[in-house]
């Protein structure tokens, strides 16, 4: 009984761990890098990191953000827009939209991401940008 | 004795930094210094304005306008639901005929009624006096705009789009005039008072009402000046001349 349990244990592993590596390539969403350099062409936290946890450090930085007033932080929703919105045709297009950089994820995912129907989807021009400040 | 010398150089170098920047800057000097990235709003600020109705013409909308490009609020053409952070008002002594015309925008209160009616915790004061709306937690209940004496607040009744990146707005939630605190944090001043010097009758001054050096303590100090409705003992940080 224990001599098969074990060895039923051990023939699952390998079948999960052998799926695991086979299809790790071909079941996740794909989804367009960030096109800017500003950071160097790597993103503030290793991409592992943030996938796993870019929800709570948004969720964290807004909180700091609006009511403590405190800028420049580490992450922000604003960054992940400036760098991640793809240009076609000279126009940005929005992170939200099917098969950009947000929805892929979100819609593979089937989480609903709520920050776009207030946040802004593109970039802002560096003239408005100009402007702003 | 190498220390005693650098410290008569320093007390020397900020003599002399006092003396030249006197004269011109050290009253605007607080108000253009951005807050260091990372450091949270300190209650050792309290920004204000001071707007003299006198110099406000009643067909000049400057500062309107300039605040719905600045903060991205489309004109609808629906009045009545559009969404306004400051708008004119013109009032007249029904008794002389007197007219003035004057914005009106959040009066950014130290005792906010919004704040105290906020359920949830949405409508809140942050440490420099700035009134915001939480849109994160708000919940659309509009109990804050029917505190607020000074009609300050709008409601978003539709799905938005192009939003401007400086602030974030969607249906459901309440809001109203930052005081352009995303300005204020990169030490600029709000977008009103810019474009009514620039385009208007330069009747809006912006400070730090905290800082006793700053114009607008200078001028509070030495003219007299009203708050609107003053009676409900909010004690806003906008202050009116001439009405």
């Amino acid at each position: 009984m224990g001599v098969r349990a074990v060895l039923l244990a051990l023939l699952l592993g390998l079948f999960s761990a052998m799926g695991g590596y086979a299809w790790a390539g071909e079941t996740g969403p794909s989804f367009p890098k960030a096109t800017s350099t500003a950071l160097g062409g790597s993103c503030v936290d290793d991409p592992a990191t943030m996938r796993r946890h870019h929800f709570d450090f948004l969720k964290h930085q807004r909180d700091d953000t609006l009511r403590q007033g405190i800028r420049g932080a580490k992450y922000s929703l604003k960054e992940c827009v400036s760098c991640h919105a793809q240009v076609k045709d000279g126009h940005a297009v929005p992170v939200n939209a099917p098969g950009q950089f947000c929805a892929s994820c979100h819609e593979y995912a089937a989480v609903s991401v709520d920050c776009f129907s207030c946040h802004a989807t593109t970039p802002q021009q560096p003239q408005q940008q100009a402007e702003a400040k | 004795m190498n220390h005693d010398t650098t410290r008569r150089d320093l007390l020397k170098a900020a003599a002399v930094g006092a003396v030249t920047i006197a004269p011109g800057l050290t009253l605007i000097a607080p108000a253009a210094q951005a807050r260091a990235l990372g450091q949270p709003a300190s209650a050792t600020n309290r920004w204000g304005l001071l707007i003299d109705t006198s110099k406000c013409d009643s067909g000049c909308t400057a500062c309107v306008d300039a605040c719905k490009t600045e903060m991205g609020l489309p004109a609808l053409d629906r009045p009545a639901t559009d969404a306004q952070y400051i708008r004119k008002v013109d009032v007249t002594d029904l008794k002389t005929g007197n007219q003035h015309s004057l914005p009106v925008m959040c009066q950014h209160c130290a005792h906010p009624p919004c704040v105290d009616v906020c359920p949830t915790g949405a409508s809140m004061k942050r440490a420099d006096g700035i009134v915001l709306v939480d849109r994160h937690i708000c919940i659309g209940c509009r109990y804050c705009m029917m505190a607020c004496p000074y009609k300050a607040r709008s409601f978003a009744h539709e799905d938005q789009t192009d939003q401007k990146a400086v602030n974030p707005r969607g249906k459901g939630c309440v809001e109203g005039c930052t005081l352009c605190a995303h300005r204020i944090d990169a030490g600029g001043q709000p977008a009103c008072v810019e474009a009514c010097s620039k385009d208007g009758g330069a009747a809006m001054l912006f400070g730090d009402l905290n800082d006793p050096k700053s114009e607008i303590s200078q001028r509070i100090s030495k003219e007299a000046t009203s708050r609107i409705r003053a009676d409900l003992g909010v004690e806003p940080a906008i202050r009116y001349q001439g009405i």
